[in-house]
């Protein structure tokens, strides 16, 4: 994956890069070393499990995401179509399956080993039951898990949801990871594990905090996605990771104290002008060019949803070493994905009057039903509760068919024609007052 | 000269007709304002156990989306164009005044369109409940099986908090009998047409099982054994006709004028998954149980139809639709899914490679609930025909 913040070196970033390396590299060696390899999906990751029963985590959604930053994606999508799947689905599964059709090659360029487990953490998207039941039939023989994690339809976690989430964990999760891995859960293990997810947890939130200051020392979005990623990407509870948001905690302070703006591609921001709250995932096939077009016009992503894919810890969910399985539990059923609508709604409103946003964004994702549907209600309801200008886009994650720049940028300048109208009557109103 | 349909069919084939795409649901309000404790709850497809809502008073209404029967115009303005029409069509019913007089609604967790829209009834505010009915993937009793039971006792809580309405055992084994004998009907009328398929076209099929979804199973049972005692009678001649089964249409349900087409370019439709939440449970469930929720919930873990709401891991879909070509003596399979709809159409290609390597013939098509036209449809549904004419 091309690192925007390469340029300026630091350390966090370093570390993350070291990390990520490493996994590669513990991949490639995987089966020479007889390590397990297990395929899961980022939301309702169960990473800890697969950690300390010594596995080694791989997931499709990132391996997607990464062919689309490296623009292999299109290719890969219409060798699944030829297969016979649909141009209306999601591209993410597309992309993944025509990777597989073309040697599973990873973003170093080698070949991802097959996996000993599909792990399929079925949380917040019905598509992932499809995913697996595909790879399933991609990898014939393969050792299947499947956790399913209930929605909060009722806006909260209920005892009987956590009792059958601890129930599959106990009884079919982890012995069958136990049979892969060959060996017992070491639970004194898993609960050093889970401490050091706290920590990370409480790092993480802390670092999203600091986009309340004005200006923001980060975006929380398009840099966001890179500083989520230990968190995501199969280092949650590993002392490397302690460190990274250790180091990144301090350095993003570093910068708040400073005054700075958000680092980009091309060098500091020089001017918050805008500061937004976004909704949806990011389009990964063109992500600098629709990153550009932000920083270019000075708006900031103060908060945003997309983050929180992989968990919401910034309302206050912390894995807990003394209650692993049930605090696994309420992890998975507190990922956004699987709030219900009312909820999404409630967290971005909040998003919006602690971050003191200026406007509210949608990037509205053709693949993604989890996200998409039922959007332009949460638009509306948003722009009655808040009182701010909001603005929709469309693209999608890793289809370069459905990314049309000049429309996209076409519609965003119009929006922050907008914010900036709104800024310069508040301004006078606050004058007049 | 050859015998004709009886007459009086054609009149219970009318009433079903009316009933089936009546969009205000005049019947089933009909039904409720005759007492104040009967209740109204609206369902999604695909699934849910309509016997506890009649154990409860409550009519089970199923809400199939507004078809090609409605002018959606707020609809498309709370869905982007690449979302599939179904949910469209029920949100603008939904704002119009369709669906007042409903005291609940259901969205069984068949798909994210389905799942999101419960939160959109709850955010506009339509019905004392709108509950996801989150059945379990998991199909072990103790584990998946105690979870239904729980959302089973929420519904029936929902229900009970409205009209005070307390299920007895008796009551769960009395609703459970009726619609053992409503799903014994609807399979007899899918026998009979799989030896005379000529006796009922599919679209009257249609009409038949949709009308079930919103009157009381009591009235459907009643008309279901006229229909079948009719059906019963030996008329009409069979045509040189190709048999199908067609698969993909479990949710949003395509137009009459698709299904229509796909019979007149000479095809017997002899099985199908339209309205499949009527025929989901295979088979009986235990009417004499002490514990009859229980019957419901094994019911569920394990005579549940094939579906692409659920995770098939250790029992295929694919050979499970191989195995319905066979039992239905069917050439070939129409896969026949509604644009935009991810279940449906990430099952396919395992569907059909499955049909290649049991050498069964197919095509496949995508349809809105409101397409139009079917010119294309029909020409290749009839050169599909042909071909397997000219080989069988
Ligand atoms: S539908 Fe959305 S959440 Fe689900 S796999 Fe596709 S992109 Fe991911
Ligand atoms: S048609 Fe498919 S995607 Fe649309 S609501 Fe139904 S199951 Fe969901």
């Amino acid at each position: 994956m091309s690192n925007p913040k390469e340029a300026i070196k630091e350390k966090s970033m370093v570390i993350q890069k070291d990390m990520l390396a490493n996994l590669f590299t513990e991949l490639s060696n995987a089966k020479a070393n007889g390590k397990k390899v297990v395929y899961t999906f980022v939301p309702g990751n169960l990473v800890e499990l697969i950690l300390a029963l010594d596995m080694l985590p791989v997931y499709p959604e990132i391996n997607a995401l990464q062919s689309g930053m490296r623009k292999k994606s299109g290719s890969y999508i219409k060798d699944a179509e030829k297969l016979g799947f649909s141009e209306d689905v999601c591209t993410y599964v597309k992309c993944d399956i025509g990777m597989m059709l073309n040697g599973n090659l990873g973003p170093t360029g080698e070949k991802l080993p097959d996996p000993d487990l599909l792990l399929l953490s079925y949380t917040g998207c019905f598509t992932f039951l499809k995913w697996f039941e595909n790879l399933e039939r991609l990898y014939p023989g393969v050792e299947i898990a499947m956790l399913h994690t209930p929605y909060q339809e009722d806006g909260q976690i209920t005892d009987d949801q956590i009792n059958y989430m601890v129930k599959q964990l106990q009884e079919e999760v982890i012995p069958k990871m136990e049979k892969v891995a060959g060996k017992k859960m070491d639970y004194d293990r898993l609960s050093k594990m889970l401490e050091n997810s706290a920590r990370q947890e409480e790092l993480w939130v802390k670092v999203l905090e600091t986009a309340k200051n004005r200006p923001s020392p980060i975006d929380s979005y398009f840099a966001g996605v890179y500083y989520m990623g230990p968190l995501n990407t199969g280092f949650r509870g590993t002392d490397a990771a302690v460190e990274y948001y250790e180091e990144l905690l301090k350095e993003v302070t570093e910068r708040m104290n400073l005054g700075l703006s958000p680092v980009t591609p091309e060098g500091e921001m020089k001017e918050e002008k805008f500061r937004l709250v976004v909704e949806g995932p990011p389009n990964w096939t063109n992500f600098r060019e629709f990153w550009k077009i932000f920083y270019d016009l000075g708006a900031v992503i103060v908060a945003s949803t997309y983050t929180k894919v992989g968990g919401v810890y910034d309302t206050g969910f912390r894995h807990e070493p003394g209650k692993p399985l049930e605090s696994l539990a309420r992890y998975c059923m507190g990922v956004y994905t699987n709030l219900n609508l009312p909820q999404r709604v409630d967290l971005i409103e909040h998003y919006i009057k602690e971050y003191k946003a200026d406007g509210f964004l949608i990037n509205s994702i053709k693949s993604c039903n989890s996200f998409s549907a039922g959007q332009l209600l949460m638009m509306r309801e948003i722009e009655q509760r808040c009182e701010v200008p909001v603005g929709f886009i469309e693209s999608d994650l890793v289809d370069p068919r459905y990314f049309s720049y000049a429309n996209i940028k076409n519609r965003l300048e119009s929006y922050f024609q907008m914010l900036e109208q709104r800024k310069q009557i508040l301004a006078r109103e606050e004058a007049n007052a | 000269m050859m015998k004709q349909q009886p007459e009086r069919l054609l009149t219970l084939l009318e009433e079903c007709k009316t009933l089936a795409f009546d969009l205000n649901f005049t019947y089933a309000k009909e039904w409720k304002s005759k007492s104040k404790y009967r209740l109204l709850v609206g369902y999604l497809p695909i699934y849910v156990p309509r016997e506890i809502m009649h154990a409860a008073n409550a009519l089970g209404v199923g809400i199939m989306g507004a078809g090609d029967r409605k002018q959606i115009i707020k609809g498309d303005a709370y869905y982007q164009s690449y979302i599939c029409h179904l949910p469209r069509g029920v949100i603008e019913m939904a704002l119009d005044n369709n669906l007042d007089n409903f005291d609940g609604f259901l969205f069984p967790s068949i798909c994210d369109c389905v799942r999101n829209l419960s939160g959109m009834f709850k955010l506009v505010k339509r019905g004392k409940f709108q509950r996801y009915f989150d059945y379990p993937q998991n199909f072990e009793k103790h584990i998946g099986g105690t979870f239904y039971r729980e959302l089973l006792e929420t519904i029936i809580k929902d229900m009970f908090q409205i009209n005070d309405m307390k299920i007895t055992a008796k009551h769960l084994n009395d609703s459970i009998a009726l619609y053992n004998i409503n799903r014994r009907l609807i399979e007899k009328i899918y026998d009979i047409r799989k030896e005379f398929p000529w006796r009922l076209s599919a679209v009257d099929v249609y009409h038949i099982i949709r009308a079930g979804m919103v009157i009381n199973v009591e009235k459907h049972n009643e008309m279901l054994e006229e229909i079948v005692g009719l059906l019963n009678e030996d008329y009409g001649e069979p045509m040189d006709n190709i048999r199908v089964v067609i698969s993909g249409s479990f949710c949003e349900q395509p137009p009459i004028g698709l299904i229509r087409s796909i019979e007149m370019a000479g095809c017997y439709i002899i099985d199908d998954d339209f309205m499949l939440g009527s025929r989901w449970i295979q088979g009986d469930i235990d009417d004499a149980s002490q514990d009859p929720l229980n019957a419901i919930v094994d019911a569920f873990l394990t005579q549940s139809a094939p579906s692409s709401a659920v995770y098939d891991y250790g029992n295929p879909k694919s050979a499970r639709l191989i195995k319905k070509v066979k039992d239905r003596n069917a050439d070939g399979v129409i896969f026949c899914a509604a644009s935009f709809c991810d279940p449906a159409l990430l099952d396919q290609p395992d569907l059909q490679k499955a049909c290649d390597a049991a050498g069964v013939a197919h095509i496949n098509f995508q349809f809105h609930e409101n397409t139009g036209q079917f010119k294309v449809i029909k020409e290749q549904t009839g050169t599909f025909s042909d071909s397997i004419k000219l080989w069988v």
